[in-house]
């Protein structure tokens, strides 16, 4: 069930739950109906004749239940579209505006999160990572939720129901997360050959912890130390790494593609498709479109020497 | 169930009176009119050409690959767009950097010239993007590069940009009249 860890968890059940029993009603009208013509039928006579009297003394009956059906069928819709408005409200209001929350922007893009944490009243606090959202129970997080290219949708199952990113405009969802623990994200509207592997990792903590991840974040990419990182380092800052690629505290501050400042702390690799890992890094440099085919990234054509320097330095963002 | 001879249950009723059929046509008619307003929502010409190939085929053999490929060039689009291309070209209408959907090419507009120009860069301006991008990359801005003055088909090129785009290409239309002299001015006119 959706949102059943969610803020919108009660809300959203009760209008499922109203919206299950009137589909249910009227699948069980429908099916007597079908049932009663069906027998019906059976009493019809066979030699081709019509049975004038027998059609003229139920049509009346049949134009009252006819008209009572129509009738049924649009006090029944108006009635949900009114139900899912109040639920609507409901959930927006459920947060009162004075309350802290944290604000999140989402940007959807082929076929990766690209996740921004804005602190309105502090900007140099602002963090930008991917494809992960850390949040700290029980504080709302306000996320606007954009697109960059194609319709995605934006759906953690154990959080809230599904909310679309639509290119040009913007929508808003809150989260507010009653439990701690890691969820699962999925992009849940057809964006792609690669829409499968378009994970989102969720870890709900306690406050102190999403304090400390915060903090962690919020550090520049440490000065690589041995010469193999050096020469990795090098590479990634005058190669085609840093023309999509951005690292806090380097001279690669490109948008194109995933922060990778804070690389290796993340769970998972190209957006829920490898684990985070020397492995996933190697096979993910060297090849992206084996990994992943039909994702942005290109295939570079590493040698050897630099595929070993470009994941040892990627290794020290932690 | 054994059905009569040339008659099933359906048929056993009485037929409809002829108005009421009039009346269901009608309706039909009007449903599918309704159906019809709904459908010309993009409309393109794919017959649109422009008016003579302004620079000679190319030779490399990876053009038939890049060229006249939808997927290239909408990957292509999408590389003008990250590596900020507009900066200078300004969606191909040109601004610091030469428009690019003219017929007007200073460094040649085959793909290979094209390629060439984005690799190695050009004198006055055009940064060196050789090693920034992959040679592929290079290949699909130039077959997107291209379609900018419509030298490409017209059914390969992807949907509408989201972002602001150039105007039609001129080369997609015969030239209009060259201004007449004394409209100019020029050199001449400052040192009299």
């Amino acid at each position: 069930m959706s949102g059943g860890d969610g803020l919108d968890g009660a809300l959203f059940n009760r209008l499922f739950a109203l919206f299950l029993i009137v589909s249910l009603t009227m699948l069980a009208l429908v099916l007597a109906f079908l049932a009663a013509a069906w027998f019906r039928r059976g009493g019809v006579r066979q030699d081709g004749v019509a049975d004038e009297n027998g059609r003229a003394s139920r049509e009346p009956l049949l134009r009252a239940l006819l008209i009572g059906w129509t009738a049924l069928i649009a006090i029944g819709l108006i009635g949900l579209t009114f139900a899912s408005f109040l639920t609507d409200r409901g959930m927006a209001d459920a947060i009162p505006p004075d309350r802290r929350t944290i604000n999140i922007i989402v940007t959807a893009k082929q076929f990766w999160w690209d996740v921004n944490y804005a602190f309105d009243n502090e900007p140099s606090k602002n963090i930008r990572t991917a494809n992960e959202l850390h949040l700290p129970v029980g504080v709302p997080a306000r996320v606007t939720l954009k697109s960059s290219d194609v319709i995605h949708s934006f759906w953690i199952p154990n959080l809230a129901g599904k909310q679309d990113l639509i290119p040009g405009r913007v929508n808003d969802l809150v989260l507010l997360p009653n439990r701690t623990g890691v969820f699962r994200g999925q992009c849940a509207e057809f964006c792609g050959i690669q829409h499968a592997h378009m994970a989102l990792d969720v870890t709900v903590e306690s406050r102190a912890q999403f304090a400390n991840w915060l903090a962690a974040q919020g550090k520049p990419a440490p000065a690589p130390a041995s010469p193999l990182q050096k020469a990795g380092y090098l590479y990634v800052m005058n190669r085609e790494c840093s023309g999509c690629h951005a690292i806090a505290g380097t001279a690669a501050n490109a948008t194109v593609g995933p922060d990778l400042t804070h690389l290796m702390s993340r769970r998972s690799l190209a957006a829920g498709t490898l684990p985070m890992g020397r492995a996933g890094l190697y096979a993910w440099v060297a090849d992206p479109q084996g990994v992943k085919p039909g994702n942005n990234m290109p295939y570079v054509g590493l040698d050897a020497n630099e595929l070993h320097a470009v994941t040892a330095y990627l290794e020290t963002l932690k | 169930m054994r059905l009569p001879k040339g008659r099933t249950g359906c048929l056993s009723h009485p037929p409809l009176s002829p108005p009421c059929i009039q009346g269901g046509r009608l309706a039909c008619a009007l449903f599918l009119c309704l159906g019809l307003t709904a459908c010309d929502r993009e409309q393109r010409s794919l017959n649109g050409q422009p008016k003579a190939e302004t620079i000679a085929l190319a030779n490399d053999p990876r053009d038939l690959s890049y060229q006249e490929n939808s997927y290239q060039l909408s990957q292509g689009q999408r590389l003008y767009k990250w590596m900020n291309c507009s900066g200078c070209h300004a969606n191909g209408g040109g601004g610091m950097g030469p428009p690019l959907m003219d017929d007007e090419w200073r460094y040649g507009g085959r793909m290979e010239d094209i390629v060439r120009t984005i690799l190695h860069g050009r004198p006055n301006g055009m940064p060196r993007f050789e090693g920034k991008i992959t040679e592929q990359e290079a290949w699909q801005i130039a077959s997107y590069v291209r379609s900018l003055s419509a030298q490409q088909g017209q059914d390969v090129l992807s949907a509408r940009p989201d972002s602001m785009s150039a105007s039609e290409p001129p080369t997609l239309a015969e030239r209009g009249k060259v201004l007449p002299e004394n409209n100019l001015t020029g050199p001449k006119d400052e040192q009299n």
